[in-house]
C-alpha cells in the first residue's frame, strides 16, 4: 500500500508515521512536502501530528491553506482514505473535511500521557482489526484536544455512528474522570459520513511497538491496510 | 537605557558603562593596553561580552584542568565545540550538553525557560546531530511562597512549550525545591543528539573569502547584554532587566533545525562551519568560529536584517535575538545554501566574510566601528581567587543527627516523605512535556533514567541529571562527588554503562571567598568521581552570580549523565515485576549509623534541618555500578532502583508503586536507629529484584565482586512492610501520598 505522509513546516510526527508504515509494516510511505499539489498514485494520506506553522494562529488554521490540502480534498472526494492524528485532526477539522473544532484542554495545560480510548464501531475501514468496544491504550500529547461541536452536529455524529473513539478508563468505561481534555461526549476520534476520512487526537504511531510500551496502534494501521491495501 | 554611545564617546569610560558590561577597571585597563588605544564603544561591548563569566569562564576555566576530559570514546576537547561528542560504537555518535538559563527565568519564567531549551537545542544541531532528547533540571524556592509557585509553573510551561513545539521528547531531569533557591530559580536544560560519525561538523571559520551567512530570525534589541546579565547578581532592580530576556519562536527553530540538518546530511561540501548564536549573539558566534579556524572575520552590520529601526552597530553585534544560526559558506556555494534555506522559508543574509588577518572587524557600511584581534577577545583574564569555607557551613556539617530522637512512627514518616514535593511523583511536571515523539522512548520520565532506543542499532541510551545542592552546601567536595555517583548509579540501574558527563555549575558570586571555595571544591569532587567512575566530562556550562538580594543560591552542580546499554532488550525497569520475586539491597545492609541522615530529605522534611555530615565512597560506588551493569547484562535483574533521596524505605516504596505490587520485608533488622535504617542516605546502594531461584546466584556473584548484599524479602501483597517495628502501610496509601503530593503542595 502507498501512503503519503504530509509534512508541513512544524510537523513532527511525519517520521514516526513513516517508520511504522515503512519499517515496521513494510509498506511504501513517502514524506510529501506541503507545497506538492498532487497526490496521484497514493492509496492513503496521513496527516501527522506537530505544530504546523507553529500553531501560532488557531491549530491547523494556516495549514488548511497549504497547496497540498487541495490535493487532499480531491483525494478524499474520490473516496480514498485520509487519516489524521493530533495536529492532523485539527487540520482536517479546519479544512472542513471533518466536523467540529479542537479547543484548549480544559486543564489549560499540555497533556502527554498514556490514554485508553474505546472503539465505538468495529465495522469501519479504520477499526476492523479491533474488537467492538475494545479499550485501546494510545498515547496522547496535545494542548488543544478538547473536541467541540454544536449540539446539532454532535447529535448527527452520534446518530450516524461517526464517533469512532471515546476516552475511557482501562475497563472501557466512558467517564468524566477518563476525559483528559474536556472533549464533548469524551470524543477522541471522528470520521466523515462516507467513512473514508478519520481524525483522532491520540497517536497510533506511538503505540506500534512492544518495546515502546504497546502495539494497540497497529490495529488502526492494519485495519486501513486490510480495507484499502 | 542601553549603551547607545556614539563612536567618539569620551574616554575613560564611566563607572556606569563598565558596570553595564560587567567589566572591572583593571579589565578595562588590560584591554586598553593590549589594544594600544582606547577601545571604541562597539569594541568595548564585544570585549565585555566575551570576557564575561558567561562567555569567558574567567573564574572557572582554571579549575577545569582537574576534570578528566579524555577517553577512547571522546571525540571533542572540552569547550572546543558547541557540545561534547562521544562515540558509542557502530559509527554512531552522541552529542550532549547542559546549559543554564537561570537569570532570564527569574525575571520572565516562561520565556526564560523556553529560550533556555532553544539555546541548548541549537548547540546540538550546530554539531550536525539530530536532537533526540531534552532533560531539564530545575530548582525553586519552597512552594509555600506564591512567587515560587508562579516561577515553577511558568518555567515548566516554558520548557514544555518550546520542546513540544520542536518535537523533541523530554525524557528526564529533576525538580527540586529548597529554601536556598527562593527568588533565584535554577533552570538547566540538557540536550542530547545523535549523528553518524562522518556527519559531525565543526563551528569553525576557514578559508579567506568564504561567507558568513546569518540565517533565521531578524535581529532586534531583545536580549541585549544577556551575557553580562548572566554574570551579575540579581537584585531588586533586576526586573528592569526584562529587556535582556529574549522571546522564543520554537517554530522558527524547528525550521532551522530541519534546514541545517538537511545541509549537513545532503551537502557537506557547501560549507565549512556551523554555529548557533547564543549569548553575545553575533559577536561570540563569529569570533569563536574565527578563533577555532585561526582566521579573522569582517562583518558589515548594515547587512544584518533588523527587527526594529534605530539599532546601533553595538546593538546589532550584541543582540541575543533567538533562532539565528551562522553558516560559514564556501564562496562558490552561497547561492545553493541560500536556496536550501529559502525552501524552509528562512531568511538569509551575507553579513561578512572570513579574512586571514586574525582580526575581528566590524563595519557599518563604509565606516569601521571595531577592529580587535581575535586572540585578545578570546583571551579573557583568568582569576583564581582565594576561597575558604563559611564557618556557618562548617557548623552545620558537624551537626550530629544522633542527637535527635529516633523516629516515633515510621509509617507516618514514610507517607510524609512520599508526599513531600522533592520525592513525590513529578507527573504534574512531566505530563506537560511530550516524552514520546520520535518514537524512541523506552523508559519515560519517573524512573532512575530515561531510556531511548536508537533506530538501526542494538544499543540504547540512558540519560539522567542529578545535583544534590544540599549535600554540596554542607560539603562541596563530597557532595559534588556524590551527585556524579548518583547519576552513574541511576543510569546503571537501567543496565547502562555510565559513559560521559556534561555538567552545569550553578553557584553564587565567585568573588566571595566562601562561594569560590564551594565552586573550586565542587569541581575537585566532580573530577575525582568522574575519574573513579570512568566518565569523562565532555561539555558543560557555568552559571555564577546566582544571588538574590545579597544571598548566594544553594551551590548546585548538576550532572548530566550519558549511559550506554549494549542491548536494547536488556533494559531493566524500576518497578517490581511479580509476586514472589526476591528483593535484595545491594551495597550495604539496612542497618546504618545516624550519620547517614546528614543532609537527608528526612532531616529536612521531618526535622526542618539541613545539616549533618556528607560522605561518599567512590570505590564502593564504582563497584556497585559495575555490578549493576554486569548483572543486567546477564539478564539476572527483574528490577533495579537507586537508593538515594529518602533512603531505603522510599526506594522500596517507589519500586512497589511503579510495579503496583507490595513488598514483604518485615524481617529486616533495622539496628539501633530506625530512622537511619529506613531514611538514611548512605551512598552506593540500590534495591534490586531477581527471580527467587536466582537469589543464590546473585548473592554469590555479589560476594565474588566485593559488593555487599542483603536479602530484604519478597515482592507481593497489598502492603509495604519493611523492618521489625518499621514501616507497615497499605500500598494504596503510599501510592496516594506519592502521586498527589506535588499537586497538594501546589494547592491545585
Amino acid at each position: 500500500m502507498r501512503f503519503a505522509v504530509l509534512v508541513f513546516p512544524g510537523t513532527w510526527s511525519d517520521r514516526d508515521c513513516q517508520y511504522v508504515l515503512r519499517d515496521r509494516l513494510g509498506h511504501q510511505a513517502d514524506l510529501v512536502w506541503h507545497r506538492q499539489t498532487d497526490l496521484d498514485g497514493y492509496d492513503a494520506v496521513v496527516v501527522p501530528g506537530g505544530f504546523s506553522y507553529g500553531d501560532y494562529l488557531r491549530c491547523g488554521a494556516i495549514a488548511r491553506f497549504a497547496p497540498v490540502m487541495a490535493a487532499v480534498r480531491r483525494h478524499a472526494q474520490a473516496g480514498r482514505p485520509v487519516i489524521g492524528s493530533c495536529n492532523g485532526l485539527q487540520i482536517l477539522c479546519e479544512a472542513g473535511l471533518l466536523p467540529g473544532a479542537l479547543l484548549r484542554n480544559d486543564s489549560l495545560q499540555f497533556r502527554c500521557q498514556p490514554q485508553h480510548v474505546r472503539v465505538e464501531r468495529q465495522d469501519t475501514g479504520f477499526t476492523s482489526a479491533c474488537r467492538e468496544q475494545q479499550a485501546l491504550l494510545l498515547p496522547i500529547s496535545h494542548g488543544q484536544g478538547n473536541y467541540s461541536a454544536d449540539d446539532e452536529t454532535l447529535a448527527l455524529l452520534e446518530k450516524e455512528g461517526r464517533v469512532l473513539f471515546r476516552y475511557c478508563d482501562a475497563a472501557g468505561r466512558v467517564t468524566p474522570e477518563s476525559n483528559p481534555n474536556g472533549s464533548r461526549n469524551n470524543i477522541a476520534g471522528v470520521m466523515n459520513a462516507a467513512g473514508t476520512v478519520m481524525g483522532m487526537m491520540p497517536h497510533p504511531e506511538r503505540a506500534s511497538e512492544a518495546l515502546l510500551g504497546g502495539e494497540d496502534g497497529l490495529l488502526i494501521w492494519r485495519s486501513m491496510i486490510d480495507r484499502w491495501g | 537605557m542601553g549603551l547607545t554611545m556614539t563612536d567618539d564617546a569620551p574616554s575613560p569610560v564611566s563607572e556606569a558603562v563598565l558596570q553595564q558590561l560587567a567589566l572591572s577597571h583593571d579589565e578595562y585597563r588590560r584591554a586598553r593596553e593590549q589594544l594600544g588605544r582606547d577601545p571604541t564603544p562597539v569594541e568595548l561591548g564585544m570585549i565585555g561580552a566575551l570576557w564575561s563569566e558567561h562567555c569567558g569562564y574567567k573564574h572557572s576555566k582554571p579549575l577545569f584542568r582537574a576534570f578528566p576530559t579524555e577517553g577512547p570514546r571522546v571525540l571533542t576537547a572540552l569547550g572546543a565545540e558547541n557540545a561534547g561528542a562521544v562515540d558509542i560504537g557502530d559509527g554512531w555518535v552522541v552529542v550532549m550538553k547542559i546549559e543554564s538559563h537561570n537569570h532570564p527565568s527569574a525575571i520572565e519564567p516562561y520565556q526564560g525557560a523556553a529560550t533556555g531549551v532553544g539555546g541548548i537545542v541549537r548547540d546540538i544541531f550546530a554539531m550536525g546531530a539530530r536532537p533526540i532528547a531534552i532533560l531539564d533540571s530545575l530548582r525553586f524556592g519552597p512552594l509555600t511562597d506564591a512567587h515560587n509557585r508562579q516561577l515553577f509553573s511558568g518555567v515548566v510551561a516554558g520548557v514544555g512549550g518550546y520542546g513540544n513545539c520542536l518535537g523533541i521528547p523530554n525524557v528526564g531531569g529533576e525538580t527540586i525545591f529548597g529554601p536556598g533557591y527562593g527568588g533565584n530559580p535554577l533552570v538547566n536544560a540538557m540536550c542530547v543528539g545523535i549523528a553518524r560519525r562522518e556527519e559531525l561538523v565543526s563551528a569553525t571559520a576557514q578559508g579567506a573569502g568564504n561567507v558568513l551567512l546569518l540565517v533565521g530570525a531578524d535581529t532586534g534589541r531583545d536580549g541585549l547584554h544577556g551575557a553580562t546579565f548572566a554574570s551579575v547578581e540579581l537584585d531588586e532592580r533586576s526586573r528592569e532587566r526584562r529587556p535582556a530576556v529574549q522571546v522564543g519562536n520554537p517554530f522558527m527553530e524547528k525550521l532551522l533545525l530541519e534546514a541545517c540538518l538537511e545541509l549537513v546530511r545532503e551537502h557537506p561540501d557547501w560549507f565549512v562551519g556551523l554555529q548557533d548564536l547564543g549569548a553575545a549573539g553575533l559577536t561570540s558566534s563569529s569570533v569563536e568560529c574565527a578563533d577555532r579556524g585561526g582566521v579573522g572575520v569582517a562583518i558589515d552590520v548594515a547587512r544584518v536584517p533588523r527587527r526594529e529601526s534605530g539599532m546601533t552597530p553595538y546593538d546589532v553585534m550584541l543582540s541575543e535575538s533567538q533562532e539565528r544560526m551562522l553558516v560559514i559558506v564556501k564562496r562558490d556555494h552561497v547561492a545553493d545554501v541560500r536556496r536550501l534555506f529559502a525552501r524552509w522559508e528562512l531568511e538569509t543574509a551575507e553579513v561578512g566574510e572570513v579574512t586571514d588577518d586574525g582580526v575581528a572587524r566590524v563595519r557599518d557600511g563604509d565606516h569601521e566601528v571595531a577592529a580587535v584581534s581575535v586572540s585578545l577577545l578570546m583571551d579573557p583574564p583568568l582569576y583564581e581567587p582565594e576561597g575558604w569555607p563559611d564557618p556557618k557551613t562548617i557548623a552545620l556539617a558537624s551537626f550530629d543527627p544522633a542527637t535527635l530522637p529516633d523516629v516515633a512512627d515510621s509509617s507516618a514518616a514514610l507517607l510524609t516523605l512520599l508526599a513531600s514535593p522533592n520525592i513525590a511523583d513529578k507527573r504534574w511536571v512531566t505530563r506537560q512535556y511530550d516524552h514520546q515523539v520520535l518514537t524512541n522512548t523506552v523508559i519515560v520520565p519517573g524512573s532512575d533514567a530515561g531510556v531511548l532506543r536508537i533506530k538501526g542499532s542494538r544499543r540504547a541510551l540512558a540519560l539522567c541529571t542529578d545535583g544534590s545542592g544540599r549535600a554540596v552546601m554542607l560539603d562541596p567536595r563530597a557532595g559534588a562527588a556524590r551527585s556524579v555517583a548518583e547519576a552513574a548509579r541511576n543510569v546503571a540501574c537501567t543496565g547502562a554503562v555510565p559513559t560521559a558527563v556534561t555538567d552545569c555549575l550553578n553557584f553564587g558570586n565567585p568573588e566571595r571567598p566562601e562561594v569560590y571555595y564551594q565552586l573550586s571544591q565542587a569541581v575537585l569532587g566532580i573530577a575525582e568521581a568522574c575519574r573513579a567512575l570512568g566518565t569523562p566530562v565532555v561539555s558543560g556550562n557555568v552559571s555564577l552570580y546566582n544571588e538574590s538580594s545579597g544571598t548566594a543560591v544553594t551551590p548546585t552542580p548538576v550532572i548530566g549523565m550519558l549511559g550506554v546499554i549494549e542491548d536494547v532488550n536488556q533494559i531493566v525497569p524500576m518497578g517490581f515485576q511479580e509476586d514472589g520475586d526476591a528483593i535484595v539491597l545491594l551495597g550495604g545492609s539496612a542497618d546504618q549509623p545516624a550519620a547517614t541522615l546528614g543532609g537527608s530529605e528526612y532531616l529536612a522534611v521531618l526535622h526542618g534541618t539541613e545539616a549533618g555530615p556528607v560522605a561518599v565512597d567512590l570505590e564502593a560506588e564504582a563497584a556497585l555500578v559495575q555490578f549493576l551493569v554486569g548483572t543486567a547484562t546477564l539478564g539476572l535483574l527483574r528490577s533495579a532502583h537507586d537508593c538515594s533521596d529518602g533512603g531505603l524505605a522510599v526506594a522500596l516504596a517507589e519500586s512497589a508503586i511503579a510495579g503496583d505490587v507490595g513488598a514483604e520485608c518485615a524481617e529486616v533488622l533495622l539496628g539501633d536507629r530506625r530512622d537511619a535504617a529506613l531514611y538514611g542516605e548512605a551512598g552506593a546502594r540500590a534495591v534490586v529484584t531477581v527471580l527467587p531461584e536466582s537469589l543464590a546466584d546473585l548473592e554469590a556473584l555479589a560476594a565474588r565482586h566485593g559488593v555487599p548484599s542483603t536479602s530484604l524479602g519478597t515482592v507481593g501483597g497489598p502492603r509495604l512492610r519493611l523492618g521489625h517495628g518499621g514501616v507497615d502501610v497499605p500500598l494504596a496509601a503510599a501510592a496516594e501520598a506519592y502521586r498527589n503530593g506535588l499537586e497538594r503542595a501546589l494547592g491545585v
